[in-house]
């Protein structure tokens, strides 16, 4: 791996990195069973930069934001790569979110260029939300059919500049890129991070998640979000290992893709592990009687050898068949993205695949803790990482508190929002809003949720205010949304509900009209946004002198109501 | 050759029978996600039973961000 601890930016590792290990192979991209590409370091920097060139030619200049919007591919990475050569910021958005969403963040974001797939530009261009002022000055669409109406947009495969891109140096305080952790609808929370909060990241994994020239990444969480940035993309390059994208997330390739490709880590959201977990069982389930008597001594066997540490080597020989089908070179699964149930955990280091549990927020660049595997525990997101302190504030008598994050890896703050930046980053320190303790072996257990979101299992953070606009002009005096265990603690992370809270007029009733009203709303939210009840509250709403909903008072207030009665279920 | 129209009406009568739901309550206007009630993992695999029937590959990135049946509908209909 390169010594990060020299370079002011990301551009420049990445950057000598393409030099360094030109002949390994950088990007390996799949489509279903076929192999599309193979890129070496050397090809990889052929492509970026007349890339580089073309972008400077085009006026893009340091400090320009640039947006991508792409589902995980080559191009993704070349991209930000040209983009950083030059001086400019990222603002990597979710190519799953809306079209109206996605123009309402490269509106909030200032982006001066968009790159994006011609399917996703199809949607933009007709999207409503379009008629939104933005900054943008160029927009370059990949992978358009050739008879395609390309309007004011350029090829991206066509966008090349001849002779050699002038590298900008950014200085390690500078923003590298803005990184949207939630906040559409509402109120957009731009994470601005800098060069140093990923140098300082990456130089934190090698001693306990070690990357080396040949190893293979498979790259599955998309790329816009910090994770796979960083574990995807920055971090496999800078130790000239191999990034393996697919162009297809269905299932059945997925899997294949671990074997074919030997993969060595993944890193995946707790929904898609239990999924993997429910394949995994029924299979066992379905073993001869006799088959499964020897499969469960062998897993028991390998349970007892691996308690203090994993063994790969041993637990490979000992489940060849469950090894095989991972392609028998996976070191760890790493998870992370939001909570993942011990038993899910268990259920893997058992067959002797460690997982890898991380907790972290885009706010402190992606991961603060991981399971450190020595000895591995399942009940716990691990010890902070080296170089990031963590600390549990205000703790109660059984040491819960809210964990706060301390490190070179905290965000410079929330783009255009000084107010939130405050409440968020408070004197250095990291307020994660997420409820914690650590245990006397430094390891973190967290509890529940102080904050008013919810973080689902495919990793998306919730923020009640943002789904509010679903129920605007809704017949009712006033309403607000919450999360039930924010109105009322629950030391849990999983089963997290959202919930109206509704102030009907003086002569109304909570009748079947009303319901339906909601529900037909509530349906036009996608399937996790969804609220799962009602509480009537028969009081105004305590507001602020302009007239904004107290959420905290009103919060307080409905935690006198009883929450086994009060929420009405849909 | 289908029609656009003849290429719906198929997509709408696959997708209410996989999914379970009455023949003729689904509209080409209709957001599959939040009809069908279903998630990202499901649409993959509906997407699999299309273009089984249609006898085409779909690219996934080509549906990115898709989410109702009539524009699903063009762009299968790009492919026949």
């Amino acid at each position: 791996m390169l010594d990060l601890s020299k370079y002011q930016s990301i551009g420049a590792p990445l950057k000598e990195a393409l030099v360094q290990f030109a002949d390994e192979v950088c990007l390996i991209e799949a489509d279903r069973e076929r192999e599309k590409e193979r890129l070496t370091y050397r090809a990889f920097r052929d492509r970026a930069h007349p890339l580089a060139k073309a972008l400077q030619d085009a006026g893009f200049a340091v400090g320009d934001r640039a947006s991508i919007i792409m589902t995980n591919q080559s191009k993704w990475l070349i991209s930000a790569y040209a983009i950083l050569f030059a001086g400019g910021v990222l603002v990597p958005l979710d190519y799953k979110l809306t079209a109206d969403e996605q123009w309402q963040l490269l509106k909030h974001s200032g982006a001066r260029m968009l790159i994006t797939e011609y399917p996703i530009w199809q949607q933009l261009r007709a999207a409503a939300g379009r008629s939104a002022a933005t900054n943008l000055k160029t927009i370059l669409v990949t992978e358009a059919l050739p008879n395609a109406d390309l309007d004011e947009t350029h090829r991206w495969e066509e966008f090349r500049g001849a002779g050699e891109p002038v590298f900008i140096p950014r200085e390690r305080n500078h923003v590298a890129s803005i990184v949207y952790s939630s906040g559409t609808g509402g109120r957009p929370k731009g994470c601005m991070l800098t060069h140093e909060n990923y140098l300082e990241q990456c130089a934190a994994f090698p001693s306990l998640y070690p990357l080396w020239r040949g190893a293979r990444y498979l790259s599955i969480l998309p790329t816009n979000h910090a994770i796979d940035f960083m574990l995807g993309f920055f971090y496999p390059f800078v130790c000239g290992a191999t990034v393996v994208h697919l162009r297809t997330l269905r299932p059945e390739f997925v899997r294949e893709a671990f074997a074919k490709y030997k993969i060595t880590y993944v890193t995946l959201v707790p929904l898609i592990l239990k999924n993997l977990q429910k394949g995994l069982q029924a299979r066992f389930d379905a073993l001869p009687p006799a088959k499964r008597k020897m499969f469960n001594a062998l897993r028991a066997v390998n349970k007892a050898l691996t308690k203090s540490r994993p063994r790969l080597g041993i637990s490979r020989r000992l489940l060849k068949q469950v090894h095989d089908a991972f392609g028998g070179e996976l070191q760890a699964i790493i998870v992370g993205g939001a909570f993942t149930e011990p038993q899910t955990l268990q259920f893997f280091y058992d067959l002797g695949i460690p997982v890898a549990n991380a907790y972290g927020l885009t706010e402190g660049c992606m991961g603060s803790t991981v399971n450190d595997l020595k000895p591995f525990r399942a009940d716990t997101v691990g010890k902070p990482l080296p170089g990031i302190k963590v600390r549990v504030v205000n703790p109660d008598a059984e040491g819960i508190g809210e964990v706060a994050v301390r490190s070179k890896t905290v965000m410079a703050g929330y783009l255009n929002d000084p107010e939130l930046t405050a409440e968020t980053i408070v004197d250095g320190w990291l307020m994660t809003g997420d409820l914690g303790r650590l245990d006397p072996t430094g390891h973190l257990q967290l509890f529940g949720r102080k904050k008013n979101m919810i973080v689902t299992e495919e990793g998306k953070n919730i923020y009640p205010e943002d789904i509010e606009t679903v129920f605007e002009s809704l017949p009712v005096r006033e309403f607000c949304v919450f999360a039930a265990n924010y109105i009322w603690p629950r030391r849990s992370m999983v089963g997290e509900q959202l919930v109206l809270a509704l102030h009907l007029e003086p002569s109304q009733k909570y009748g079947e009209d009303l319901r339906r009203e909601i529900t037909a709303r509530n349906n036009r939210l996608l399937n996790y946004k969804r609220i799962h009840g009602v509480v009537l509250l028969d009081e105004d709403f305590p507001r602020t002198a302009s007239l904004k909903i107290k959420r905290n008072a009103l919060a307080e207030r409905l935690a006198q109501l009883d929450r086994a009665t009060a929420i009405l279920s849909l | 050759m289908r029609t656009l129209g003849q290429t719906t009406q198929e997509i709408l009568d696959l997708a209410s029978k996989h999914f379970n739901v009455p023949a003729g309550s689904l509209a080409p206007d209709d957001d599959f996600f939040k009809k069908l009630g279903i998630d990202s993992l499901q649409t993959l695999e509906m997407l699999s039973r299309l273009e089984n029937h249609f006898g085409i590959e779909l690219p996934d990135y080509e549906v990115q961000g898709v989410s109702d049946f009539k524009t699903l509908a063009e762009r299968i209909q790009s492919r026949l």
